[in-house]
């Protein structure tokens, strides 16, 4: 009974509920994209992106710095207002080279991926530039998500609930197209489906979505928290929809625990939810499993 | 006026042509077969004709009623849906996408008319069943089912019966003579099986370093024709 009343008394300060709910909300988005990115072989690119947000975090952190005069215009959204467009348009460049011959996917992502981070180390180690007090502080918490998440202005948790919100209507108002670009590209646009601006659709969803998972479970972490909910339900569930709903269940279940347990615990909370996660994925791999054997 | 016609086509990928000058034209209610062999460019032509690849040269051209987005295809079995969780109605329905324009959701009629093909492939009763379960045969008929759901006019057939065994093969070409015969779909159909395609085809279309196009008849005539030049009355 001891857990629940340090629960029940952390539960009373407004920055552990935002937390909770932005957890949440975080953990719901991540999970909807993850059938279809583990289907489609797009899981390199969602890595490849939550390198690029940490470039634009960092190229961020810097301009916030160079006109701290504007400060008050920034804040409202934390970082969100630069780093969400150099994302998006990261994620149509991606997607665009994937199909050009001349550079391939995989090693397009590579390279987008890989400088993002170089650059954006080095711009944050630059002499030029105002230097924040604490850059290992920065740049760790930048790649592995705050220590903990306590420190989420009311303006930051409201645009997490606007984008949220928004991520599930689209993602629900496109479900049928989106199983069939996933299932079968080809036959989508030989019958009249745009499969291209939904792909389109698809990647820019997704760097919505990393952005605003970065301060929860930071750069590093977000692919973990798109993907392993999707394979953990395609485990044991046999339909689209079952695997889709059971995903976003699993994702919000684990992600709720891992922050609660990163409170009691005083762990990060990122690598939290992660470690939740893959438990979740021991468990019905498992299942999945021992089902198998029954069968035969 | 003719359902498809290519006129003076040329393909090829990446700069390279593979196949040159080629016509043909299809009439409602064929059933032509696409013979040739690998690497002849049977599936790129099929990809260009669905609008998939552009061609290099030439033209490709619908008429007598059919849109250039109503001819449904089955292709060949890609790796994505080796391990993909869906159930055969959620394939079978996800034809009817490309009618769907801007609605997201699909209406009761196209509902109905999913089951409709589900029990004309004979598979209602796998109807709840996840696709990476079934057979290769029963594979091929939800893909088939679904093609249905995205037309009734034309049929684009890569392989169909690739990797079936003797009776699965016998069955499906089975299925697709009823498709053509019954319900007057026009097929195309890539093949490997020049014994099936002399058997179900009326038209024959022959790629490759010498380009054939023409009825059934010409075509037995001018092989028989050929064997004899080469090998001599016998």
């Amino acid at each position: 009974m001891e857990i629940f009343d340090t629960l029940a008394y952390y539960m009373q300060f407004s920055q552990v509920r935002y937390a909770l709910i932005v957890g949440v909300l975080v953990a719901l988005c991540a999970s909807l994209l993850g059938v279809t990115l583990v289907l489609k072989r797009f899981s390199f690119i969602g890595d490849g992106l939550s390198h690029v947000a940490f470039g634009a975090m960092a190229v961020s952190s810097i301009t916030g710095a160079l006109f701290s005069g504007m400060k008050p215009l920034i804040d409202g959204t934390g970082d969100m207002i630069i780093v969400m467009p150099l994302t998006v348009i990261s994620a149509v460049l991606l997607l665009r080279t994937g199909k050009n011959a001349k550079v391939k996917g995989d090693a397009a992502v590579a390279m987008i991926s890989v400088g993002a981070l170089a650059i954006g180390y080095l711009l944050m180690n630059l002499d030029v530039f105002p230097k924040s007090a604490n850059i290992s502080g920065d740049v760790c918490s930048t790649l592995f998500g705050s220590l903990s998440i306590l420190t989420l202005t009311q303006g930051e948790v409201n645009f997490c609930i606007a984008v949220s919100i928004a991520v599930v209507i689209v993602f629900i108002l496109l479900y049928n197209k989106l199983f069939s670009v996933t299932f079968d590209e080809d036959f989508a646009t030989a019958t009249g489906t745009k499969a291209s601006v939904y792909n389109l659709i698809i990647a820019i969803i997704i760097a919505v979505i990393i952005v605003i998972s970065m301060n929860l479970v930071g750069s590093l972490l977000i692919s973990a928290l798109i993907i392993f909910p999707a394979l953990s339900a395609m485990r044991l569930l046999k339909s689209f929809k079952a695997v889709t709903i059971c995903s976003a269940c699993l994702s919000v279940f684990c992600a709720t625990l891992g922050i609660l347990l990163s409170i009691l615990f005083s762990t990060p909370v990122g690598s939290t939810i992660v470690a939740v996660d893959i438990a979740a994925f021991g468990v019905f791999s498992l299942i999945g499993a021992a089902k198998g054997g029954l069968k035969k | 006026m003719s359902q498809l016609t290519c006129t003076s086509l040329s393909l090829g990928y990446e700069g390279k042509e593979i196949l040159s000058n080629l016509s043909f034209s299809v009439e409602a209610g064929d059933y032509v077969c696409i013979l040739g062999e690998n690497g002849s460019g049977k599936t790129t032509l099929m990809r260009t004709i669905l609008g998939l690849h552009k061609p290099m040269k030439g033209s490709i051209s619908t008429g007598d009623g059919l849109n250039r987005r109503e001819i449904g295809y089955l292709p060949q079995q890609n790796s994505i849906q080796r391990d993909f969780p869906a159930t055969v109605r959620e394939i079978v329905i996800s034809g009817f996408q490309g009618q769907c324009g801007f609605r997201p959701f699909y209406t009761r009629e196209q509902k109905r008319r999913a089951d409709e093909n589900i029990e004309l492939m004979g598979i209602s009763h796998l109807k709840n069943r996840c696709y990476r379960e079934l057979s290769g045969g029963q594979q091929q008929r939800v893909l088939l089912a679904r093609a249905l759901c995205a037309t009734r006019k034309m049929l684009f057939l890569d392989e169909p019966v690739a990797g079936l065994d003797p009776k699965v093969t016998q069955e499906m070409y089975a299925l697709i003579e009823k498709l053509n015969k019954e319900l007057g779909i026009t097929i195309i159909m890539i093949s490997h099986d020049i014994r099936a395609a002399i058997q179900f085809s009326n038209k024959i279309l022959h790629i490759g370093s010498e380009i054939f196009f023409g009825s059934r008849d010409e075509y037995i005539k001018r092989t028989a024709s050929e064997w004899e030049g080469n090998y001599g009355n016998l």
